[in-house]
């Protein structure tokens, strides 16, 4: 393997239903950001889309940051198997030899990524928070990937030096999208791919929607959300919820005691959220919660225990019982609303 | 009969894990192991199918020597056969080179479904169940939450996604990683305590797998820790005591100033 061969910065493109994936959208955004930051090494940022998708969609890509993107069309390819992408990816990767491809850490990315990193015999770091060419050469593409570890108590800095593609799966919701620019234009190479002679044989038989899967708490402005100390009164948080516009979410521990679904979870094994108002209610600051959700823009803690780590990463702190104050502020902003103009 | 191995870790139990803030890494004495919640789950999914409908349950961890404390813990669950891949020459490895071990290992005996946890507590990586897959040319369905059916010639299962589930079907063998709400581990019998002890653990050390070093352990590893670090605290907070009245009312001028919430 001749490292020297490898150039550019490739984006995984997840979709669904003619859409692009957010956490695909933040890639793409990070990898401009990375091509921005090191002029000097001349990088395109390359997405690669398997399946059949608009060209609206197409044009979608360049307008968020894709200076190329590699289609590899067929239309069987809308539904994932690990096999028919593992084959394809790994082909265009021994062709266009990516120096870098990064892959979003979802359910899907996940299950590709590692699949993938093996049958190119590459290294692969999951679920990373922050890259960054390597600091101390200017003209480095090494990339350092960082990422949590041991639950969110530790972080580690992870390079792959011998090997290529650099590849790494990002946590979604952590890396910022750019801000859509429809003057940009991108090529788009597009591939008629063959799976004649490919062979899965995992098959889909039934998809099953989760009927709460409504609302999807990173995406919420604003999240009340609530920990081992709101106990059974979650219906507090909601009905607080319901008067400001907001979702509410949880600490594991409220997941863990039943009082809310995992998917509102938020944290190191649950979601990453970065709304305007976090406010964390009767939620200690366990570092895997933290982890999830420090960075808020704004973020206001309620805690019986005034040493409560959740006030270190608070903006604002207030020491009492959240079951008291909630119901409280959910009337007073009733009152607010209602006053008299 | 039909041939399950399960794919356990030894891991530090995180919530009791302490920081060395001066130095940046973890201090990992007197923090106590446990198995890998993914992977007991794992593990009882597949003593579920012995219980049900008759299968030998062969646990298989790569691990220090120590590891083999958890073994025996298996044996007293029902595992019918533990195997410890242990070797100095197999330590620090990233998961491209635990795979290439695991996979050498697991080519040599009988298989029909490979069951790993989705991922481990302490990487948090959820990449091994996947490349070792790879290593063997298996098809693989990660993140399974339930399994509907199995044969020697079928398995069928419950896959949970962000938004939805997938019930898939996979022809064996084939590999699976569990999610730890795939089942409820069982509690082990007193009795079979005791007996565990008696039961032999099979080491596997690089003299029998013969592996080159270029693709083991910590030299065969393309990824390297170039540092670790803990997390600074960052913000200078405003702490309040109030009454709770004037708490909400607080809150409620901290919302209004910031428009974070409309008039």
């Amino acid at each position: 393997m001749n490292i020297q061969d490898y150039k550019d910065l490739y984006v995984f493109i997840e979709h669904e239903e003619n859409k692009i994936h957010e956490a695909s959208l933040e890639l793409l955004g990070e990898a401009r950001r990375l091509k921005e930051d090191r002029p000097s090494l001349n990088y395109q940022v390359v997405a690669v889309l398997l399946g059949e998708v608009s060209e609206d969609l197409l044009f979608e890509l360049a307008a968020r940051g894709a200076d190329e993107t590699v289609y590899l069309h067929h239309n069987k390819l809308n539904e994932y198997s690990t096999l028919h992408y593992t084959h394809l990816l790994h082909q265009m990767i021994e062709e266009r030899k990516p120096d870098i491809f990064l892959i979003p850490a979802t359910v899907l990315g996940r299950d590709l990524a590692p699949r993938l990193a093996a049958r190119c015999d590459t290294g692969l770091t999951a679920d990373a928070t922050k890259l960054e060419f390597d600091p101390e050469n200017p003209d480095s593409s090494l990339l350092y990937v960082t990422r949590p570890a041991f639950g969110g108590n530790l972080f580690g800095t992870i390079i792959n030096e011998t090997k290529r593609p650099q590849m790494t799966t990002i946590r979604p919701g952590v890396m910022d999208k750019m801000q859509r620019n429809p003057a940009l234009t991108g090529k788009v190479s597009m591939q008629d791919v063959s799976l004649d002679g490919l062979k899965d044989p995992v098959s889909i038989l039934e998809v099953l929607k989760k009927d709460h899967m409504a609302v999807d708490i990173a995406k919420a402005d604003i999240l009340i959300s609530g920990g081992r100390g709101v106990g059974d009164r979650f219906d507090l948080l909601r009905e607080c919820a319901d008067m400001i516009g907001a979702e509410v979410a949880g600490s594991r521990a409220a997941v863990d005691e039943g009082r809310i679904e995992k998917d509102y979870q938020v944290g190191q094994t649950g979601k990453t959220v970065k709304p305007k108002v976090y406010i964390a209610c009767g939620i200690s600051g366990a570092v895997q919660h933290l982890a999830g959700m420090e960075k808020s823009d704004y973020i206001i803690a309620i805690n019986k225990d005034p040493d409560a780590p959740i006030f270190q990463v608070a903006n604002i702190g207030l020491v009492g019982n959240a079951l008291e104050i909630l119901p409280l502020l959910t009337k007073e902003i009733r009152n607010y609303r209602e006053r008299p103009s | 009969m039909m041939n399950i191995v399960v794919l356990l870790k030894q891991v530090p139990d995180t919530t009791e894990m302490k920081i060395d803030k001066e130095k940046g890494t973890l201090i990992r004495a007197g923090v106590p192991t446990i198995t890998n919640p993914d992977d007991l789950a794992g593990l009882e999914a597949a003593l579920q199918i012995k219980d049900r409908q008759g299968a030998k349950v062969t646990c298989v961890t790569m691990g220090p020597p120590q590891a083999e404390s958890m073994l025996r813990e298996l044996y007293a669950l029902g595992a019918d056969e533990c195997v410890l891949i242990s070797d100095g020459k197999f330590g620090g490895a990233d998961t491209w080179a635990t795979s290439n071990t695991l996979g050498a290992y697991l080519a040599t005996i009988p298989y029909d479904l490979i069951i790993a946890g989705r991922q481990a507590i302490d990487g948090d990586t959820a990449q091994v169940g996947p490349q070792t897959a790879e290593k063997l040319n298996l098809p693989q369905i990660t993140y399974v939450d339930e399994i509907l059916s199995i044969s020697e010639e079928k398995i069928r299962v419950r896959k949970a996604l962000e938004n939805r589930y997938e019930i898939l079907e996979s022809e064996m063998p084939c590999l699976i990683t569990t999610l730890s709400s795939i089942a409820k581990p069982r509690y082990m019998h007193v009795r079979e305590i005791m007996k565990a002890f008696d039961k032999p653990v099979t080491v596997i050390t690089n003299e029998h797998l013969q592996l080159e070093q270029k693709d083991i352990g910590l030299k065969g590893s393309p990824t390297k820790v170039k540092k670790t670090f803990t997390k600074e605290v960052h913000k200078n907070s405003d702490v309040l005591t109030l009454e709770p009245k004037l708490a909400a009312a607080k809150i409620l001028d901290v919302l209004l100033e910031n428009q974070f919430i409309g008039k």
